[in-house]
């Protein structure tokens, strides 16, 4: 694989770096001194609507200008070098972009003539990009008749066809149903890790991005909240999920409750998982064994026991009010 | 045949993702591209048959009087051609403001409609160089549709024998006519046009424009010429984009003038030809301030 970082920014092989970047609005604060480091790999841009995710696209291509602070992609000025971030860069946007009576080859063809290559390498690449977003003979017919997902393949594919380093993805799962959704999700991953791509995705659904991407940034009105990599979000504390059984012989025995004083008295933290589900908190390999001789001991049925993850969402629910970074920095 | 070699014809060979290595153009190559497809676009190449049959037909319109013009001449051997060049564009001037109302549009709104503007800055090229390349298109498809029909009877008088020195200095003028008619429908049409994305929206308004301000004008010069017999009439042209572009022609090169053409003083001349300029170049800087906000 050839290098994917410029050699212009010293040794760090950063795609996108920004310096208390940010934006104001006549009436909004888009951005907030957002100070992020994004290395390569799939990194999830995660907030509610108008947190500031397009902002922050539109001023990593150089399209508008910050009104604070300084940014880099790929090593490049964004207020200076913004033309060749774009030739480096690929960008789908988040609305509908297609015209509906041209193929997606044509279409596809002429932006990649628009991103300067010539035109039998654009026609080349375009034929290769649709293979791999998976067009294949509907390629051929005006774009007008396809189904959503289909249309989003076009718009990762016209992201795709000039071989960027780097695509920035705004909301690529608007719109698709489950299954759409995670044919997508399975694209993005192949973007970095088959085709060597780093990717910048952005998303309002925290349970995707959770599963997609290695590292998660989270912005909340134009703040960063918390940038950490989707191990540390997910694995930080791991719980088991344990729901048993009534006994048999003796239906008014209370099995949740007696479990639940026996892990307790064990030195567990037990909290409740809603329904019959206990959540026990995982210390170390032995907690599967404590579990399991517990219950065998009160004489009940295991129905289940798993291991459960953090979501990201907890970010957001329970978040104590002074949990927000003074200094809103970090590195991903 | 041998079946240890039995290998199946149809296997599709995964060959994974390649990377590309080869040169990438840049900017300059980017707009070139824009400004090619814009072109086609205007007169319909590439498109559906749908779309040519509007376009194709004016150019055609545009022509066939030519040549019935050219042939007429050379039967009867009049030695001349009995219609100036430059005034054979005056009388086709409704089909001439027809094709930039059409096509205009069909430049500009189908990108504003579908949101593909922002996929193009996305690219390298800029507000700027969009506008560029959008606005040499339409020149460039407008001076193909006005100078095809005089390159007819050019040619017809070369092949009739006619004056050759007073046909191409007129055929010259003819083409001043139609620059400076591709210059000005040109810029005022994209401007309209890139107010809506609704493309019937941008056909009404640049028709009303041309169309409407040609008859303000002429009934500006019946009011004025009926009380005043000088050639202070002649002014109504200053808010007439087609009969601006005739009266500056006709006094340039001291044409034979018809009805309400005409510049009413040197200095009116010297003023419609600063108008026609100073109007393409406010078109066009509103132009790239409007796709610089995008």
């Amino acid at each position: 694989m050839r290098p994917r970082c410029s050699r212009r920014y010293g040794l760090t092989v950063s795609v996108i770096i920004t310096d208390n970047l940010t934006k104001r609005f006549p009436r909004v604060t888009a951005l907030d001194r957002l100070t992020v480091d994004v290395q390569p790999g799939v990194v999830g841009l995660v907030g509610a609507n108008g947190a500031g995710k397009s902002t922050l696209i539109k001023i990593l291509l150089g399209l508008a200008p910050a009104t604070e602070g300084t940014a880099r992609v790929l090593g490049l000025d964004v207020a200076t070098e913004g033309p060749v971030i774009r030739e480096r860069v690929g960008y789908m946007p988040e609305h509908d972009c297609l015209p509906p009576d041209v193929s997606a080859t044509e279409f596809v063809v002429h932006m990649a003539r628009m991103s300067g290559l010539p035109a039998s390498a654009a026609r080349e690449r375009t034929a290769d990009t649709l293979r791999h977003v998976g067009l294949y003979e509907e390629r051929y017919r005006p774009i007008g008749g396809y189904s959503t997902g289909m249309k989003q393949r076009v718009k990762l594919a016209q992201a795709l066809v000039h071989d960027p380093q780097l695509v920035l993805l705004d909301e690529p799962t608007n719109g698709l149903d489950p299954s759409g959704r995670d044919e997508m999700l399975g694209l993005i991953r192949r973007v970095h890790s088959d085709f060597g791509i780093s990717v910048l995705v952005t998303s309002h659904l925290l349970g995707e991005l959770e599963r997609t991407c290695d590292h998660v940034v989270v912005v909340d009105g134009g703040k960063l909240l918390r940038s950490s990599s989707t191990a540390d979000f997910t694995k930080a504390t791991a719980l088991l999920a344990v729901e048993v059984t009534d006994r048999q012989s003796d239906p008014s025995f209370d099995a949740d409750a007696a479990l639940r004083e026996r892990l307790t008295a064990a030195g567990l933290a037990v909290a409740d998982g809603g329904g019959r589900v206990l959540l026990v908190e995982i210390k170390e390999e032995q907690t599967y064994d404590l579990v399991r001789d517990a219950v065998a001991d009160l004489g009940i049925g295991l129905v289940r026991m798993e291991q459960r993850r953090h979501r990201i969402a907890e970010v957001f629910q329970d978040r104590p009010a002074d949990d927000r970074p003074e200094e809103a920095s970090a590195h991903v | 045949m041998s079946d240890s070699v039995a290998v199946p014809a149809d296997v599709i060979h995964d060959i994974g993702y390649r990377h590309y290595d080869g040169p990438r153009l840049g900017r300059r190559y980017a707009t070139r591209s824009l400004y090619t497809l814009t072109l086609r676009g205007s007169f319909g190449l590439g498109r559906s048959i749908k779309s040519k049959i509007l376009p194709m037909g004016l150019l055609a319109l545009m022509c066939v009087p030519a040549l019935i013009i050219v042939a007429v001449a050379v039967y009867l051997k009049s030695g001349k051609l009995p219609l100036e060049y430059e005034h054979y564009l005056t009388i086709m001037g409704f089909v001439i403001a027809v094709f930039i109302a059409a096509q205009a549009p069909v430049a500009l709104s189908r990108d504003l409609r579908f949101m593909t503007v922002p996929l193009y800055f996305s690219r390298p090229i800029t507000a700027g160089d969009y506008v560029r390349a959008k606005f040499a298109a339409m020149f460039t498809a407008m001076f193909v549709l006005t100078g095809l029909p005089l390159l007819i009877m050019w040619i017809g008088s070369l092949l009739a024998s006619m004056g050759f020195v007073y046909n191409l200095e007129h055929f010259g003028y003819g083409l001043a006519a139609a620059a400076l008619y591709s210059l000005l429908y040109s810029s005022l049409g994209l401007l309209i046009a890139s107010g809506t994305p609704r493309r019937g929206f941008g056909v009404a308004g640049i028709i009303m424009v041309l169309l409407i301000s040609a008859a303000v004008a002429g009934v500006v010069y019946g009011v004025v010429n009926r009380q005043d017999q000088s050639n202070a009439a002649y002014w109504a042209n200053a808010i007439n984009p087609g009969g601006m572009v005739d009266s500056t022609v006709t006094w340039m090169f001291k044409l034979p003038t018809s009805a309400d053409i005409g510049v009413p003083s040197t200095l009116g001349g010297f003023v419609f030809l600063a108008e026609i300029i100073a109007l393409s170049a406010a078109a066009y800087g509103l132009l790239v301030r409007r796709y610089r906000k995008i």
